[in-house]
């Protein structure tokens, strides 16, 4: 057991945790923020999607050891107040059906549009490719990345 | 949106006793008439409806929800009977409650077919009794009232009240006996697309599944458990006690729980465990069965599922026999969320909650396992990370029951995806075998299929077309006994059973020199004009499914900038479904550009839901017709986790569109009609590119088959 501090979506908590714990049990059990889900934890399907340092990593298959001190976002932290484009982009296309695996696919949404503004259905692809969803909500993840795309551009143009 | 919902502790014990007081006059209710005495706070006629006096209207969910949108279809019938805006109400998931609801059920599609009238009538008399407190208060006529979403109006006097204004009063009237609907041309919300109520706790991390559930004092639990012909011979728990957070070991069955303070701990005890399994039965290994299978149908059962004309005479007298035998591999479920289920059992009462799909039989299952009357526990609804059937199952509910009965702690049980995985009731294996006969003139006289399956009292669903459109038709089934457990999976038995039937009817088209679509027209109007036996479909809005389907999917042009198309159809859950897929090959690999549905569900409610229910199965269709397969090794499952186990990716994601039947008929199901035609009609096209027919799932062309 040691003791980390981890900042996760601008707020330090101090946990004390196995530093081999992956960072996802350590949000959820010890942190208490059960936005991120567990699907497989082997970095197969996606569903423990979050940003550390801006960049998407399956928090299943990263020990909490590798990921103090440094910046974190979870689907909670995204923003204050449903506003980021991609969560209205959610909701425009209505993707959700049980919505277990939607806070890893709207987390690598995100991190894709900051990426790429633009994203072509090759770069949805190849960003999205990693993640499962077994409802079947691919057509709408799809279709809501274009539109975030859009809002966000309408967004940036507006400022 | 202004919906919100809730899932709070006081709302649920409200309900409860609200049961045993009598204000609570479901349709479905014990008792009526007694009221509370706090019913000037509160308007709650029956079962399905609230209305607070500061005018917070509330309509009760009942139903399981697990992405088919029931919390928000079902909410929407009673408040377009009782008469509301929409955007205004709050809807409240209610816990089990088998007094006073008829069908607390995810499955067989049903929710929506099996309470309509239910729903309908619960916001139809609460709007009714609303309409007296106003006439009473106004001392005036009833008949002279109406209602405008949330307000009774009274046009002769320009009078006009909030249902929240009228609560206390209607509060005191008698429930009406006879309740009169609405007339669907008057219908404001039914047929309107509405967002799901679940979507802003979905797209903020807010929502609340079965794994994430905490409760004071609560342990995280992980279990050791047997594989299939295993059990527990002995274990040795000490390395496993001695991880950090680990504080306790206990034993149900052959199973081993580990408890501890986090899911890691708990993971890392469960797997520190020294066990030593025993053989209880045969290791069943994929080749066991597929060759027992093959064996069983080489014979005839002695009870035939459906027996028309005589295919034996209808054989021997045919010109041309045609035979094909297809193959289905065993399917996990394989929800996004693994299992999991919260469990505080105590000694005179006890508290689930968690993920089901039919939580009274949860209920009635641990109560038996506990020794606790059924009365005495609560069964709570969280959101659930999907189930296709897994969640039908009462083993892991039982199971957490169980250990903190053991344990005496409130446990929290989750499963890992290789736990899930392994611990399946999955779609079982099986083996179809069908024959054709064709006389001299073209004519398909006989049919035979001959099926056998895992664990299945009926492997067939001998009713579906093209029974009653051939003259002799014979269908026989034989149950091959497993230790492998199976259990209902998305549109058990369609969803293999169509593939075949719709590749083999293609197959007989193709022998004919007919068109399929044409072909299965002609068979249609058989089973309308000279009809064998009982005909189980209605022709008429099968024809209108097939010809729509045929008219979005461009039928008729093969080979179009290298895309071709293939054809199917289904019935089943009162729903009809065709759909032609536009599929092109290049060398073995299978690329699925678009499939067009066309649907007949009879009246729709929620046009956006139910295209996101045809989309769901279609993708499900095609996944698992391209990559699921599940096979064992001496009793254990070789695909563990998502690296070795096949899912459709958005990669692989067609087009879809989708188009319903406009009807005015009592609505059907839609959770699982969209699958079934799917995987035939992209082994269709597939061999209208290739000219292979596929006779196993999972689709592959690199082997040989003939
Ligand atoms: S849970 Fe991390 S990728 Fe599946
Ligand atoms: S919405 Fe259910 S798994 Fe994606």
């Amino acid at each position: 057991m040691a003791s980390f501090t981890l900042n996760i979506n601008n707020r330090n908590y101090t946990i004390e945790a196995d530093p081999r714990m992956p960072l996802l049990w350590a949000i959820r059990d010890l942190v208490g923020l059960t936005g991120t889900k567990f699907g497989c934890g082997i970095a197969q399907c996606g569903a423990c999607t979050i940003h550390l340092n801006g960049n998407p990593v399956r928090s299943c298959s990263l020990p909490v050891s590798a990921a103090a001190n440094q910046k974190i976002t979870t689907i909670e932290g995204l923003s204050e107040d449903n506003s980021h484009p991609v969560q209205q982009a959610w909701i425009q296309e209505q993707v959700p059906q049980c919505g277990y695996c939607q806070s890893g696919q709207i987390m690598a949404a995100a991190a894709l549009i900051s990426r790429i503004p633009n994203p072509t259905d090759k770069d949805i692809d190849a960003a999205m490719q990693g993640l499962i969803c077994r409802c079947g909500t691919y057509t709408r993840i799809r279709k809501a990345i274009k539109t975030a795309a859009s809002l966000s551009t309408t967004k940036a143009s507006n400022q | 949106m202004n919906n919100t919902l809730t899932l709070s502790r006081r709302s649920f014990l409200k309900v409860t006793s609200l049961a045993g007081g009598g204000l609570m006059l479901g349709f479905h209710a014990t008792a009526a008439g007694d009221l509370l005495t706090d019913a000037a706070e509160l308007f709650e006629p029956n079962a399905y409806v609230k209305i607070s006096a500061e005018g917070v209207i509330t309509i009760l969910a009942p139903n399981p929800e697990l992405g088919q949108g029931v919390r928000t279809t079902l909410p929407m019938i009673v408040a377009e009977e009782l008469d509301v805006d929409w955007n205004t109400i709050a809807i409240e998931q209610t816990p089990l409650n088998t007094k006073l609801y008829e069908r607390q059920v995810a499955g067989g599609s049903g929710a929506v077919r099996s309470s309509w009238d239910s729903f309908r009538k619960g916001g139809a008399a609460a709007r009714q009794m609303l309409l007296e407190a106003a006439a009473k208060k106004w001392n005036v006529n009833v008949s002279e009232c109406r209602t405008d979403k949330g307000f009774v109006l009274h046009p002769g006097s320009g009078k006009k009240a909030s249902y929240g204004e009228l609560a206390s009063t209607a509060a005191t009237l008698e429930i009406p006996k006879e309740i009169k609907l609405k007339d669907p041309a008057d219908y404001k919300i039914i047929g309107t697309r509405q967002r799901s109520v679940d979507n802003k706790g979905i797209i903020t991390g807010k929502a609340k599944y079965g794994f994430d559930i905490k409760r004071e004092g609560m342990l995280y639990a992980m279990l050791a458990r047997p594989t299939f012909g295993k059990k527990l011979k002995s274990f040795d728990d000490k390395a496993a006690r001695a991880v950090i957070g680990v504080k306790n070991v206990v034993q149900h069955g052959s199973s081993i729980a580990v408890l501890a303070t986090s899911t890691w701990a708990a993971k890392k005890g469960r797997d520190a465990l020294k066990i030593e399994w025993e053989d209880e039965a045969p290791l069943e290994s994929t080749s066991d069965y597929t060759h027992a299978f093959a064996k069983m149908i080489q014979q005839r059962s002695d009870a035939p599922k459906r027996n028309d004309g005589d295919v034996d005479q209808a054989f021997a007298g045919a010109a041309k026999i045609l035979e094909t035998t297809f193959e289905a591999p065993f399917l996990p479920h394989a929800p996004m969320e693994p299992m999991c289920y919260f469990a505080d059992v105590r000694d005179d009462a006890a508290d689930l909650f968690g993920p089901s799909q039919t939580p009274a039989r949860t209920r009635s299952d641990v109560a038996r396992a506990i020794g606790l009357a059924e009365d005495k526990i609560t069964v709570g609804m969280s959101h659930q990370g999907g189930g296709f059937g897994r969640r039908l199952q009462a083993d892991y509910s039982v199971e957490a029951a169980m250990v903190s009965k053991l344990a005496k702690a409130p446990v929290l049980v989750l499963w890992t995806r290789e736990d899930d995985m392994q611990g399946g009731f999955y779609r079982p294996a099986g083996l179809y075998k069908y024959r054709a006969a064709i006389s001299a003139n073209k004519e398909l006289i006989g049919w035979h299929m001959n099926a056998a399956a895992t664990n299945t009292g009926n492997a067939a669903r001998e009713n579906s077309f093209p029974a009653g459109a051939v003259p002799n038709f014979r269908v026989d089934s034989h149950n091959h006994q497993s230790k492998i457990t199976v259990g209902a999976w998305r549109a058990p038995n369609h969803n293999f059973i169509a593939y075949t039937e719709e590749s083999f009817i293609d197959e007989i088209a193709h022998e004919l020199g007919k068109d399929p679509v044409a072909f299965r027209l002609e068979l249609l109007e058989r089973a309308r004009k000279n009809p064998t036996g009982s005909v189980g479909y209605d022709v008429d809005k099968y024809i209108g499914v097939v010809k729509l389907a045929a008219e979005m999917g461009n039928w008729g042009k093969q080979g179009v900038n290298g895309i071709y198309k293939g054809f199917g159809a289904h019935y089943s859950f009162g729903t009809y479904v065709a759909q032609v897929a536009d599929v092109s090959v290049i060398g073995n690999k299978i690329k699925v550009h678009k499939i067009y549905a066309a649907v007949d569900c009879g009246r729709v409610i929620n046009p956006l839901g139910a295209e996101k229910q045809l989309e769901g199965g279609i993708i499900d269709g095609l996944g698992h017709a391209l990559y699921g397969e599940l096979t064992f090794d001496k009793g254990v499952v070789n695909q563990k986790n998502f690296n070795s186990y096949k899912m459709i990716r958005i990669q692989d994601t067609p087009d879809i569109e989708v188009r319903f039947i406009q009807s005015d008929a009592h609505p059907q199901g839609l959770g699982e009609p969209g699958l079934p035609p799917t995987g035939a009609a992209v082994a269709n096209a597939i061999f209208a590119a290739t000219g292979k027919r596929l006779k196993k799932q999972p689709f592959d062309l690199r082997v040989d088959i003939g």
